[in-house]
């Protein structure tokens, strides 16, 4: 308590006294050092006044101003431009003073004004900054800088380079102004949106007129797969155009490279395709590796029925009755089969025992090494061989027959429980019969003995 | 040596015939409501059955995050008769819980705590706080994954309580998450705490039982027609317990208590997750509470309104002492009507949705 009071009593005595405790803190303040203090502070908010007055921008004060959209858009678009979000500003690109006041002053010549550029100089227009390693270097170390000479490689680059001006360039798919990184979800160019900006002009008959390729790409590719994983199942890292064709130096891949495209990500598919006697084959006859059974576009989810020797099977399309492959697929297919007939079998009694309260979720799991032989299985198809394809169904079958027993097991058990039951309840109630009638049987004596 | 010598010198260290003529003695009284005389015992038959059951399980589990699921895996597959000792523990834990319920609301409604069987009342009251935990706690020893979601929500909703919330959250889970270091307490808490906090108010409560003699309404208090407890109740009794197990086998055979996946920590909750019935009704209130009730925590007021009520019951006898103050009694009579009413309706209400 005393502390209490003391701490009180200083506390008070405090706020009377402190404007006198500052003017003691002025007087040991030497008057030069004051001075040079309320210099420096200064000398801060000059520099600090000139810093703001720079960010100042004529270019989107008067254009966004201006009531004509089509130079008015480009000031309001780009607050969103990740070059603005980076630092930059118009002049950054178009040259010119964005401190000047009049439009003259701010378009001069000599200041560096270059103004709107023409389609064919885009591409060395954007690369000034992004085909220099040292200045990327500063905003971001990973990024690439060769789009510009990769774009040059590209049909489009091609056709722009010959003169022809109707071909993408960087704005044409990356936009312009209002330019966002490619992780952005809003940029034309985030993975889900990249069909969408090509097809602006490649789905269109009356644009692509005259280039000679067709026009409905856009339109199959969004029956693939690829396309279902992409936009149903919101699976980015399924491909869309830029993955098969190349981003900056989009060309359609040849005869020759399509299995390089696709074994990108389906390796080892196309790794067993080149050890079996199919790429001879393909190669001799000038047929495009992967696309000649699974197409291009519109790369449908493929399925058993496309091997095998029946209507329908891609095989007899190339082999006829008789001949090796036609012996092998017909082979493949009946393995196949076999196989998924055994696990669907399986998978019923097992499910059924289940059903029915019988613990399987030991044989269930196990189960799944029949299903991944099954994979497998359709895998190794692109081998063409029934011995690599046999390697695999044969203990997938044997998985499935251990499934299917331990199913007949558990239901065996079921109704060995289920008699059981039937005894136990006889036993059990001729036993509370017996206690009931011992209890009927004294209280008959106790009744008596009253 | 004859049987005769055998049994003099038992009586002689044991006091056998004493016992015995105590036991003659005993007598329970026959009026229109004796039925409810008979699910205390129903309920302590069962509990038998969980401890023989449970120490057969004993043989066979592992208490461990790695084993627990593959061990009561292999007690329903590999082990002789275990899918049937696992079953009528689970089916007979939940028979137990719902025959207590049944006995403590004839005891309110019948007034049996009068005095002087108010300490017969709490043992009881606490017998049910137990029971519960023991329910709540072997129910995560399988470790799968209702289980698993099951307990992180339970403990979750302790952990809403001001103040004490948090510290017997992260008591319960062994840290901040549902881990293996939960399951390894909750197995201790299980097979050790719990049975030995039983043991001794079980004790009490039969004890207390025997000493006071079974209550009798005081409207048929007049009537003086009784039964022998030696052995015309007894032998009843013992007719319900070879039913009741009857009753576990149908189930066990019929309905194997089913083990699910194993809990993955990793994994989603699965949906509609709910807890076991006699949770329901609490969880559903949980749910249909607004977030938001007078500026307070909906969720925070929920389960201090079921703390409160959980309070309430240990002083009911000593509110409610005697059948002469008719306004009490009526009051008491609609407060049990309608906490039963709401219990049911509620449970019927979670399954539904």
């Amino acid at each position: 308590m005393t502390r209490l009071r003391k701490m009180d009593r200083q506390a008070k005595q405090f706020q009377k006294e402190w404007p006198a405790h500052l003017a003691r803190v002025l007087q040991r303040l030497n008057a030069r050092v004051t001075l040079r203090l309320f210099l420096r502070l200064g000398i801060i908010l000059t520099l600090f006044t000139l810093v703001s007055a720079q960010k100042k921008s004529s270019c989107i004060e008067c254009h966004s101003k201006l009531e004509d959209t089509r130079l008015s858009a480009p000031a309001k678009l780009f607050d969103n431009d990740i070059h603005h979000a980076r630092g930059l500003s118009c002049n950054d690109c178009h040259g010119g003073d964005p401190n000047a006041d009049t439009r003259e002053g701010a378009k001069d010549p000599r200041k560096g004004y270059l103004g709107k550029p023409k389609t064919l100089d885009i591409p060395a227009y954007c690369g000034k900054c992004h085909s220099d390693a040292t200045l990327m270097k500063k905003f971001n170390p990973s990024l690439r800088v060769d789009q510009e000479k990769e774009y040059y490689t590209s049909n489009h680059g091609k056709l722009l380079k010959a003169g022809e001006q109707r071909v993408a360039t960087c704005i044409s798919c990356h936009s312009v102004h209002g330019i966002r990184s490619p992780k952005d979800p809003l940029s034309s160019v985030y993975p889900s949106n990249v069909a969408e900006t090509c097809s602006k002009c490649h789905a269109s008959a009356d644009y692509m007129r005259g280039f000679g390729i067709p026009n409905d790409q856009y339109a199959k590719y969004k029956t693939s797969v690829h396309a279902k994983a992409l936009y149903e199942k919101q699976d980015l890292s399924a491909p869309t155009c830029n993955d098969c064709h190349g981003n900056h130096g989009a060309t359609p891949p040849g005869i020759a490279s399509v299995a390089n495209v696709c074994g990108q990500c389906h390796a080892r598919q196309a790794e067993l395709f080149q050890t079996s006697p199919h790429k001879a084959a393909f190669d001799q006859k000038q047929l495009a590796e992967c696309l000649t059974c699974h197409s291009n576009h519109a790369i449908a989810k493929p399925g058993d029925q496309m091997i095998g020797t029946q209507q329908g099977a891609l095989c007899i399309n190339c082999h006829s009755s008789g001949d090796k492959g036609f012996v092998a697929a017909g082979l493949m297919r009946s393995r196949i089969d076999e196989l998924i007939g055994s696990i669907d079998k399986s998978t019923e009694i097992l499910n059924r025992a289940e059903r029915a309260g019988m613990e399987v979720s030991k044989p269930k799991f196990e189960l799944k090494g029949a299903t991944d032989a099954l994979t497998h299985a359709r895998v190794l198809i692109h081998s063409s061989s029934t011995a690599e394809v046999e390697k695999v169904v044969a203990p997938g079958l044997e998985a499935a027959g251990k499934g299917y027993q331990a199913g007949l097991g558990a239901l065996a058990e079921r109704s060995y429980r289920r008699k059981g039951l039937a005894v136990s309840l006889v036993f059990i109630l001729f036993l509370a019969g017996l206690v009931y009638l011992k209890v009927r049987q004294i209280e008959s004596r106790q009744a008596a003995e009253k | 040596m004859k049987i005769d010598d055998i049994k003099l010198w038992l009586d002689e260290r044991l006091s056998i015939s004493t016992l015995a003529a105590m036991a003659q003695k005993k007598e329970v009284p026959l009026h229109r409501h004796s039925i409810w005389y008979y699910f205390g015992g129903m309920t302590l038959f069962l509990f038998t059955v969980q401890v023989v059951t449970g120490i057969l399980l004993l043989l066979y589990y592992r208490p461990s995050s790695e084993n627990a699921f593959e061990s009561v895996q292999f007690i329903m597959t590999e082990v002789k008769f275990g899918w049937l000792i696992r079953s009528i523990h689970s089916w007979s834990a939940n028979l137990m819980i719902a025959t207590l319920f049944i006995h403590m609301f004839s005891v309110f409604f019948l007034r049996s705590y009068y005095p002087p069987r108010e300490i017969t009342w709490l043992s009881g009251v606490f017998l049910l706080f137990i029971v519960i935990c023991f329910g709540f706690s072997g129910y995560l020893l399988p470790w799968n994954k209702l289980a698993f979601f099951a307990t992180k929500v339970g403990t979750e909703i302790a952990g809403v309580v001001p103040v004490v919330g948090r510290p017997i959250m992260r008591f319960l889970r062994g840290g901040d998450d549902v881990t293996g270091a939960t399951l390894t307490r909750f197995f201790g808490f299980h097979v050790a705490v719990l049975p030995a906090t039983a043991t001794v108010f079980i004790a009490v409560h039969v004890l207390l039982v025997q000493l006071h003699g079974m209550h009798v309404p005081e409207k048929y208090e007049h009537t003086h027609r009784k039964m022998k407890f030696f052995p015309n109740f007894i032998l009843r009794d013992l007719i319900g317990w070879i039913l009741a197990i009857g009753v576990l086998a149908i189930l066990a055979a019929l309905f194997p208590w089913e083990l699910g996946e194993k809990a993955d920590a990793f994994t989603p909750a699965p949906a509609g997750i709910k807890p076991e019935w006699y949770f329901l009704f609490m969880f559903q209130t949980l749910k249909l509470i607004p977030a938001k009730v007078l500026g307070l925590d909906g969720e925070v007021l929920g389960i201090m309104a079921f703390n409160v009520v959980a309070m309430l019951l240990f002083i009911v006898p000593f509110v409610d002492r005697s059948p002469e103050n008719r306004r009490r009694r009526l009051i008491l009579n609609v407060a049990g009507v309608l906490a039963l009413v709401y219990i049911v309706g509620m449970t019927i209400y979670g399954y539904v949705t």
